[in-house]
């Protein structure tokens, strides 16, 4: 079983990395880019019989810091 | 007074910090690595130095603050152990939990590496007793996440409490209300991201951190 993690900053918290890749996109001339933000995918290999709550503890305990990040569990399969 | 130092792979600074806390105690620290589950007894002061712990994976400081030395150091804080964390040892001691709040990207996206002038904000700490609260020193950093963030209600606790240690007196990375130090609630943690270890000695063009040193050394023969 495959799950993915989708790591992002919480709304409201600066990021500067989103920000300088906005600034990029207008560069290269893409007028209608409104806004960007910068985040993480992490994808995890799980035994098949690997349970909800563990993926979800390994989100808290590592995998996003929730001082400042939000996560999203896809699981693949 | 015995001292320690963390190494984790990518430290950089581990060495600066014994040298200063060596120079105020007149004891080499003990250098621990990443990998140990235990620290001596009866340590006094625990020293995280700045550095690329890790390489920065995942996020600065997160896997440093998993390792199983820092399970060891979180339990000595807790007894009232001395602990001090710089640079990247700040952002270490805010993924411990150990701190409030997290590190971030500095807001202009730059790495800095200069002088700064910081604000004493809080003499009362023993890290921070042998300067005067409103003092203005010059400490240099050199950092790329320092772009220290908590929520509103954090930051008021922490100023309402005489939690922030020091202050950024110009602009450096985008701090919330300028914080560049804070303490735990028991005043026997401070994180940092200036480095006090490399103005301890005239020929590094100051002597403003030594006096950081000092103090922890005078509060640990005041508690003996």
């Amino acid at each position: 079983m495959k799950a993915r993690i989708f790591v992002t900053l919480k709304g409201g918290v600066l990021d500067p990395q989103g920000k300088a890749i906005h600034h990029a996109l207008n560069g290269l001339g893409f007028d209608g880019v409104n806004d960007v933000r910068a985040g993480k995918l992490i994808e995890l290999d799980l035994a098949d019989d690997t349970n909800d709550a563990d993926i979800d503890a390994m989100c808290q305990k590592l995998l996003a810091n929730t001082v400042i990040e939000n996560y999203r569990i896809e699981k693949v399969g | 007074m015995k001292c320690a130092v963390i190494v984790f792979p990518g430290s950089n600074c581990d060495r600066d910090l014994a040298v200063a806390f060596e120079s105020v105690t007149g004891a080499k620290p003990a250098m621990i690595w990443h990998g140990d589950t235990a620290l001596p007894d009866d340590i006094d002061l625990i020293g995280v130095p700045g550095g690329f712990s890790y390489g920065d994976y995942l996020r600065s400081g997160a896997m440093a603050a998993r390792s199983p030395v820092m399970q060891a150091v979180v339990q000595a804080a807790a007894r009232g152990t001395f602990v001090l964390g710089i640079c990247n040892g700040f952002q270490v001691l805010t993924e411990t939990g150990l701190l409030p709040g997290a590190l971030m990207r500095n807001a202009d996206i730059h790495f800095v590496c200069r002088d700064v002038a910081l604000t004493v904000e809080n003499s009362q700490s023993a890290f921070t007793a042998k300067y005067s609260a409103g003092e203005r020193v010059t400490i240099p950093v050199a950092h790329h996440d320092g772009n220290y963030f908590a929520d509103d209600a954090t930051l008021d606790r922490l100023e309402g409490e005489g939690r922030i240690a020091f202050r950024y007196a110009e602009s450096v990375n985008g701090s919330a209300r300028d914080i560049a130090g804070i303490l735990n609630d028991g005043g026997n943690v401070l994180g940092m991201m200036p480095h006090p270890e490399r103005m301890i000695e005239a020929a590094h063009g100051g002597i403003d951190g030594r006096r950081l040193f000092e103090g922890i050394v005078e509060g640990l023969l005041e508690r003996a």
